[in-house]
């Protein structure tokens, strides 16, 4: 049996949103942790577009998805709040009362929380591989087909087909070559967006022949019982031919899916999670959902709109946590007592 | 108004109506075009507003940036024409552009 962690609110993804969320919380003296399925802050803006200019952030003309981020993070550091990463909500039980709730939340890296309020700010749902659609490549994962490596060791002495031209497929390419049997990479095109180094390295070993590239297309799996054999590979110039292997690992990047959320009691409409207006909570008393995950009449999927959310959810947690603390609306730019807690005064 | 014509897997077509200066991802998802998701809103961040220019229209796009191009190798089944519809912008000089959507994005 695992400690289960116990904390005021717990906050479902480490996106801007969720991010803001511990800020708001934490001015109420609401002490947050943070998971996220990603090993790393930031959500879809440090994913997606870290380099890209968001414009219409208030009082930011011009920022971009890492800067926004990091400029959260500075903005919590005095609430401390607590991470977890490479973590995904598999289940939340609630075992309280509409008016005093509490809810039991086990994770996938078998983590247990009680908190008293969850607050879902998981953006487009979690972020998980991109799977190459290729007809009946389920049957091969996890026997033969694998999305991230978990063991170095059991590609040893292994034929491995590593398919795709950013960081992941080119560092998993030098890291495993000299443990496999052969390292094939292939590539829709003789360019790669991985870091320059990582590719020279990549064409040096291929000069030497220590391991191959080859230029095309996955269409088709071979073998049995999940065991590969063999991938079917379109070349550019349109013809067909197998590579012959025993491994392969995909890395088209990330997509977004809902995930467990969908198991968790909660009302969803077109995965999205309905919340009503005044405090962003879901039909189950103290889970509130913020951000893109949610929907209301009106909404806007912007991230000003998230962090609105965010405040006005704080306000209905503050009561559900200190039921009997008077409640006092208070400015940062006055208040010495919020600027205590900020660390300001 | 610039006239876009979308041909679907299936050998479908429809033409929409696309503003100047907007995208022709845009356009499409105005405009409810089947085959079309763009995940991502537009940011050249997914790779599933993918389309294929038809061939008569080869040479009068401008060619992919080398952002695109990145983007493109997570798309699915790429061939030389193909294209995010989100990097393609609605001009005049794009009026009757033909595209085919692909059987499935990413």
């Amino acid at each position: 049996m695992t400690e289960i962690i116990k904390t005021d609110a717990l906050i479902v993804g480490a996106g801007p949103v969720g991010l803001f969320a511990v800020f708001e919380l934490g001015l109420l003296d609401i002490k947050a942790h943070v998971l996220d399925i990603l090993p790393k802050i930031g959500g879809q803006c440090s994913e997606l577009y870290p380099e890209k200019p968001i414009y219409d952030i208030p009082g930011f003309p011009t920022i971009t998805g890492q800067g926004l981020v990091d400029n959260l993070m500075k903005q919590i550091e005095p609430f401390s709040p607590t991470f977890h990463f490479n973590e995904q909500v598999e289940q939340l039980e609630s075992i309280g009362t509409p008016a005093a709730p509490l809810f039991r939340v086990r994770t996938n890296g078998e983590l247990t929380f009680e908190a008293r309020v969850v607050i879902i700010a998981a953006g487009g749902g979690s972020f998980q591989p991109k799977k190459p659609p290729v007809p009946g490549i389920e049957a091969y994962e996890n026997i033969s087909v694998f999305y991230a490596v978990r063991k170095m060791e059991s590609f040893r002495g292994k034929r491995v087909l590593i398919v795709g031209g950013g960081d992941s497929a080119l560092d998993w390419s030098l890291n495993l070559a000299p443990i496999a049997e052969r390292v094939i990479l292939m590539h829709r095109r003789d360019e790669f967006r991985a870091a320059p180094h990582s590719v020279n390295a990549m064409r040096e070993l291929v000069a030497a022949g220590k391991m191959d590239l080859t230029l095309g297309q996955m269409t088709g799996l071979k073998g049995e019982g999940g065991q590969l054999s063999a991938v079917t590979v379109k070349a550019n110039d349109g013809s067909i031919y197998d590579i012959d292997c025993n491994r392969m690992m995909p890395f088209f990047g990330l997509t977004m899916k809902l995930g467990p959320i969908a198991d968790w009691g909660l009302n969803l409409h077109e995965n999205l999670v309905p919340v009503d207006t005044e405090k962003f909570e879901t039909n189950v008393p103290g889970v509130f959902a913020i951000g893109d995950i949610n929907t209301y009449p009106g909404k806007l999927k912007l991230i000003l709109s998230g962090f609105h959310e965010a405040a006005l959810a704080a306000q209905k947690a503050n009561r559900y946590i200190f039921p009997d603390k008077k409640v006092v609306f208070q400015y940062t730019t006055s208040s010495s007592s919020l600027q205590k807690k900020l660390g300001v005064g | 108004m610039v006239k876009i014509t979308f041909i679907d897997a299936a050998g479908q077509s429809r033409i929409v109506e696309a503003e100047e200066g907007s995208t022709v991802m845009e356009a499409a998802i105005r405009n409810d075009v089947s085959g079309i998701e763009a995940e991502c809103g537009g940011a050249c961040a997914c790779a599933t507003c993918h389309v294929y220019v038809d061939d008569s229209w080869l040479e009068k796009l401008p060619k992919a940036e080398s952002m695109e191009e990145d983007m493109l190798d997570f798309a699915y089944d790429v061939r030389p024409a193909s294209r995010l519809s989100c990097q393609i912008r609605v001009t005049a000089e794009i009026d009757g552009l033909v595209l085919h959507t692909p059987e499935q994005q990413g």
